[in-house]
């Protein structure tokens, strides 16, 4: 990768906490946003973040994800990395902002924004190097790879390769890992029953691997998988991977 | 409207179905993963393959005006056809004028676009299809349900039953030997009667009027060389500039479709029989067809569309369209090519949903050997649906368009791109949002196999500022 | 009705805005050490379920008449090639029948359809890449020669056994110079049409025996 951001540390990074934690996660950003802060790092949290704008774009209607697109670039003027928890929010961000912008005169605003855009568990290994030391005791857990994330940003290994430095951790590959788990937004509604095929074969696989947790670098997914596991009465239940280090490096329960 | 939401449940409720396709596009994907291993060896064949159809695409109207100078230089009869009606008519006056009776045909998509055996046996003229998976679905009368293994939705028990019911003296079996010898006996008489023989074409070569067919069967070369008269029917598409391209798109195409090097067959014609040559066909005879293609043409950003190949890798790793299969596309292309080319030609006012029967999981986009952007092209696709007069590049653009999605999308906007507003709305709805019952719009569809999704009280925005972190 | 489906077909081409056209990026076909290229080119015929004999130039019609003993009770050559001309001039009684290939296919069809069980022709090369058959039907040698019968046998020299296909169009001078029809053949007739089995003969040839003379 040839972004400049990436071959130094930066001093201060921007956290994007994308609406689905901002509703029904919020423990997975702050647990992203300690693990920052740990690296010794100046976190910044700009309130008037809301929405990446995907829902809108994917939806075919642009004008609308502009406007609240450039929004979030106002959101966070200076230059240092806008570290994002979902590899699909930030997807967006890095991809189709610049998409979205072609031929008009913001389009230099947001290209410049996309290159400060970063995945967590990529800017985690890439950017911050980060050792982790594990306190917790053995578990067994597999993974849940996010489209979007490893498709759109190109992160696939990065958060396996965080999980493999907790030496009481046991990471189960997913025989299914890189399927798509039905979520895709309005998808879900708007196919019901094959967003409901979907979820059910995802959820048969991540049972196949005997773990009692699946982790995730995204909240969409997580949000579609757990709804599934809890309605068929599984007992396992899915994770943000920010929440787990965080738990994992700080002994049991230290959240 | 075509109706795919409403057919997909049928698919989705039956198990054979979907163990059928389950089963084959697992087989498909881990064979393809396994031809392309080598990431820079695949990303510097895709960059050529790419390239090539790019140019090709870019130089559509100058390379078809190549392909026929030289293919009638070579003898090949080239007709243009804006229609599949118009296709039709010539292929038709073509056989009446020889006088045939009866055609054998390999395998060819741009002849399910047109309908060509039905319109055929409208006319007294007999059409057998000679590729096995083609056989058995017109012994079925159904129609593909995948581009490149059209029987894919069929199990072993439901072809044997099939051919125990259709092939005079072959009781049933299960044998696939068996079932694929009685199959060539069958066909082995039909290629030697029929009057004419009727193709596809995977590449057409500008440089050289060369028509490129890959197979395995050996249906596909006895249908260009041992009837007496052959009618090759292309997208005016399929072309590429050199046989330097050829190469590259030969490596391409049957590694993504079926995960194997090359096929056993790759036939390459360039003319009819030269005087003094045994064999092949008196008279060639290429139908170049439109049939909506130059519309596509017309859209900077859809014209990718036109770089296809027809693998079908997109289908095959598509997680929609392994669990409903082809047929609930109801059109000829399934999958996510069928996604952007249906609309395209057929029009977003008859099938505008299918761009919306997507994750934009991205699956396809990454394993499309010619680098369509395939889901950009579906977004494109869905915005020309709920718009209509800034663009007249897609037939039907603004169909789906609705007064209470547009306010909800106005709406979406003003909370967003307010902070004061968003702040208001996500304090409220991280208090009150579990009180929404499960039977509400939307979150109906949500539960019918899920839990509710549970809102967390306090919002990230309060909680960060209630641990300190910095604001600015 | 063609001529004014061509005028408003490439019109509406022609009014499309011009995009720019990309370079073509370079790109090499796999290549192989020379003394790797006819090993992998008959390992991989036999995977695609060739059989393949490494024979002498002095020895290949007796190789072949040992391959067919017992699988075939006729083989059809096309006498005007060299090796149809080889093997009228010195085959055996006891060998399958000789039937020469050598009228147009319309008074051939019966035989060619159902009556012989083999069939020879001979490759102008073969690729190593892939396990490839290159061939190159003319006057001489006709198409069908290769496709009816049940089993197709063929010879290749080493010598014209080459890494890829670009290389041997480029050394070759294909484009301009391409023939009727040029087929590669990669194995026997197969399908994967029923649940993905695979099963050979569907259509041409059901066995595919390859004898490579080094020379």
């Amino acid at each position: 990768m040839s972004d400049p951001a990436r071959l130094r540390r930066p001093e201060t990074v921007y956290f994007f906490g994308t609406c689905v934690i901002d509703l029904f996660y919020p423990g997975a950003g702050l647990a992203g946003m300690e693990l920052l802060k740990r690296q010794g790092l100046r976190v910044v949290f700009p309130p008037d973040q809301s929405c990446c704008g995907q829902p809108a774009r994917n939806s075919g209607y642009l004008d609308e994800a502009r406007a609240v697109a450039l929004r979030q670039i106002a959101a966070f003027p200076n230059d240092w990395p806008v570290v994002v928890p979902s590899g699909s929010c930030a997807g967006m961000m890095k991809t189709h902002y610049p998409d979205l912008f072609e031929g008009r005169p913001e389009y230099s605003k947001a290209k410049a924004f996309s290159a400060r855009v970063f995945e967590l568990t990529d800017f985690l290994v890439n950017v911050l190097d980060i050792k982790l030391e594990d306190k917790g005791e053995p578990v067994r857990v597999t993974w849940h790879g996010s489209c979007h994330s490893m498709r759109e940003m190109g992160v696939v290994d990065q958060p396996k390769s965080l999980l493999r430095q907790l030496s009481n951790v046991t990471l189960v590959e997913n025989p299914r890992e890189k399927e798509c788990c039905g979520f895709g937004g309005t998808f879900a509604v708007r196919q019901p029953e094959i967003s409901a095929a979907m979820v059910t074969d995802k959820v048969a696989a991540i049972e196949e691997t005997g773990t009692s947790q699946v982790l995730s670098g995204d909240c969409g997914c997580l949000m579609n998988i757990n709804g599934a596991l809890e309605k068929a009465g599984k007992a396992i239940h899915g994770r943000h991977i920010a929440e787990f280090l965080l738990e994992r490096t700080s002994g049991q329960g230290g959240k | 409207m075509s109706d795919f939401t409403q057919r997909a449940p049928i698919a989705l409720n039956d198990p054979t179905l979907r163990r059928n396709f389950r089963r084959a596009m697992d087989g498909l994907m881990s064979k393809r993963a396994a031809q392309f291993a080598d990431p820079a060896a695949w990303a510097a064949l895709r960059e050529r393959g790419a390239m090539a159809k790019a140019r090709a695409v870019a130089r559509l109207p100058e390379l078809l005006e190549q392909l026929e100078a030289k293919c009638t230089a070579n003898g090949i009869h080239v007709h243009w056809a804006e229609t599949t009606a118009q296709a039709n008519a010539i292929v038709l006056g073509i056989l009446q004028k020889a006088g045939a009776k009866k055609v054998i045909k390999g395998k060819s998509m741009v002849s399910e676009e047109m309908e060509l055996n039905h319109f055929l046996e409208g006319h007294g003229i007999k059409a057998v299809e000679s590729d096995l998976g083609e056989y058995i679905i017109q012994l079925a009368h159904e129609a593909p349900s995948h581009i490149v293994m059209p029987c894919i939705h069929k199990n072993k028990g439901e072809i044997a039953q099939l051919f125990a019911d259709n092939i005079d003296g072959l009781g049933y079996t299960e044998d696939v030997d068996a079932l694929t010898a009685a199959a060539r006996r069958v066909l082995r008489d039909e290629f030697a009667t029929a009057d004419a023989g009727i193709s596809g074409v995977n590449v057409a070569v500008a440089e050289t009027g060369t028509l490129v067919l890959v197979e395995n069967e050996g249906n596909g070369r006895l249908s260009t060389t041992l009837p007496p008269l052959h009618i090759a029917l292309m997208g005016i598409e399929k072309l590429a500039e050199t046989l330097d391209d050829v190469a590259p798109l030969l490596s391409l195409l049957p590694r993504s479709a079926t995960g194997q090097p090359i096929t056993t067959y790759v036939n390459m014609i360039t003319s009819p029989r030269k005087p003094g040559e045994k064999d092949g066909p008196q008279a060639v005879h290429l139908v170049l067809l439109d049939s909506g293609r130059s519309r596509v043409y017309a859209d900077e950003q859809l014209r990718d569309t036109l770089r296809c190949i027809r693998c079908g890798a997109c289908m095959n790793h598509c997680p929609v369209y392994t669990r409903v299969g082809g047929h609930t596309y109801k059109f000829v292309y399934p999958g996510p090519i069928g996604k952007i080319l249906t609309p395209q030609l057929e029009g977003l006012d008859c099938a505008g949903d299918q761009p919306h029967a997507s994750t934009l999981c991205n699956a396809c986009v990454e394993v499309c050997p010619v680098k369509i952007p395939l889901a950009d092209l579906l977004v494109r696709l869905r915005t020309e649906s709920v718009h209509s007069g800034h663009s007249q590049a897609v037939k039907g653009a603004g169909s789906r368009r609705s007064l209470h999605e547009t306010l909800s999308w106005r709406g979406w906007q003003f909370m967003y791109a307010h902070p004061w507003a968003y702040g208001l709305a996500t304090r409220l709805m991280a208090r009150l949002g579990n009180l929404i019952p499960a039977k509400a719009p939307l979150m109906r569809q949500w539960t019918s196999v899920r839990t509710k999704p549970k809102f967390a009280g306090k919002t990230l925005h309060e909680l960060a500022r209630d641990k300190g972190f910095d604001h600015e | 009705m063609s001529e004014t489906a061509r005028a408003n077909i490439l019109g509406r081409l022609r009014a499309a805005r011009r995009t720019s056209i990309p370079a073509l990026p370079a790109w090499d076909a796999p290549a192989y050490a020379v003394d790797e290229r006819i090993g992998r080119f008959c390992q991989l015929l036999e995977t695609l379920h060739a059989e393949v004999h490494r024979v002498t130039e002095a020895g290949w019609p007796q190789q072949l008449r040992t391959v067919l003993a017992g699988r075939a009770a006729s083989l059809m050559v096309a006498p005007e090639t060299e090796s149809g001309r080889r093997l009228a001039a010195d085959w055996s009684q006891d060998a399958p029948r000789l039937v020469p290939y050598d009228r147009p296919v319309e008074e051939m069809k019966t035989t060619l359809v159902h009556g012989v069980d083999a069939g020879l022709t001979t490759a102008v090369a073969g690729i190593a890449e892939t396990g490839t058959l290159v061939l190159w039907p003319d006057a001489a040698e006709p198409r069908l020669l290769s496709l009816l019968p049940p089993i197709h046998v063929a010879l290749v020299r080493a010598s014209t056994v080459v890494d890829n296909l670009p290389e041997l169009m480029r050394d070759q001078g294909w484009s301009s110079r391409m023939p009727t029809n040029v087929v590669l053949v990669s194995g026997p007739s197969k399908t994967a049409d029923i649940e993905q089995t695979l099963a050979y003969g569907v259509h041409g040839p059901k066995e595919l025996v390859v004898l490579v003379i080094e020379d």
